[in-house]
């Protein structure tokens, strides 16, 4: 496992390259076939309403798969990535037109763990419509 | 509803192997959206120090939350799937997942809580590999939505 970044190069604070991640229904569709995750609350908005959502939502899976490419596009191998954890706060809501949804995802430098190992805390904010989408996003990186 | 808390601590049988194949990565890796080649090209993932190429760190969910299902499912517990809603989730990896891994998964139920009326579960999900080396942990919370009174 190779880090393009190295350990001695960040600070607490360093803020990662922010990353913008476009969700339209037909991401979600082709998101259900990859997982395996069908259910409709993610593809079918009378379902979704049924249930007593606005609209369909964005599986928590697809935002956190999204939000962690900012940490490895950043690292540049995603085996440096030793511990990763969120928590689904508010859903994200993917409209059925051309725009549908944006997730944002802004991360930094959270804390220097480990001298020896070389691991960093990385914490992770992404939100959607002006909404936090996710809480206590953190991930734990082994770098150069 | 609250569930019976005699069930933490319970573990379920390892699940047979499932068999992480390079073109099933690509297309996850495709659906997500990324297009590092550590996910698609095998000379690209060993020049990064891996035997093949990996999996994306969110990939071992489909294959955890699949021997989940033993939970969720579980006529004894009697969780209502369809008030079920994904909390929070976190994976611990020894190593990231690589086509050819041969993976099976042991589910336990770490803890029932009830919040609010909502019945709260922990599930562990321990991934290894053929040779039994551990790959990754995924810790699953689930919520189990209270059902809304009557006439609410």
């Amino acid at each position: 496992m190779t880090a393009n970044i190295s350990y001695d190069d960040v600070e607490v604070g360093t803020e990662l390259p922010a990353g913008t991640f476009p969700v339209s229904r037909a991401t979600l569709v082709r998101y259900a076939g990859a997982s395996g995750d069908f259910n409709p609350i993610h593809w079918s908005e009378k379902f979704a309403k049924e249930v007593g959502l606005e609209d369909v939502i964005a599986h928590g899976m697809f935002t956190m798969a999204s939000a962690i490419r900012v940490v490895t596009d950043w690292a540049g191998d995603p085996g440096a990535v030793v511990e990763y954890g969120v928590r689904f706060t508010k859903p994200v809501i993917v409209p059925d037109d051309e725009a549908g949804a944006v997730i944002e995802v802004a991360a930094k430098v959270a804390a220097k763990l480990s001298d020896e190992d070389r691991t960093v805390r990385v914490d992770l904010t992404a939100t959607s419509g002006g909404q936090k989408v996710l809480g206590m996003s953190r991930a734990v990186v082994r770098l150069a | 509803m609250t569930l019976d808390q005699s069930f933490v601590g319970r573990s379920y049988p390892p699940t047979p192997p499932y068999e992480v194949g390079r073109e099933k990565i690509r297309e996850f890796a495709e659906a997500i959206g990324d297009p590092s080649p550590v996910y698609t090209d095998p000379e690209a993932a060993k020049a990064l120090g891996h035997p093949d190429v990996i999996a994306p760190p969110t990939f071992a969910f489909a294959i955890t939350y699949k021997a989940a299902g033993q939970v969720i499912h579980d006529p004894e517990l009697g969780i209502d799937y369809s008030r079920v809603v994904h909390g929070d989730q976190k994976f611990r990896y020894s190593r990231p997942v690589r086509a050819g891994d041969r993976l099976s998964v042991v589910t336990h139920i770490d803890s029932i809580k009830s919040l609010a009326g909502n019945d709260v579960l922990s599930v562990r999900g321990e991934v290894s590999d053929e040779s039994g080396e551990h790959v990754v942990t995924a810790h699953t919370v689930l919520v189990a939505r209270a059902p809304k009174a009557e006439g609410a």
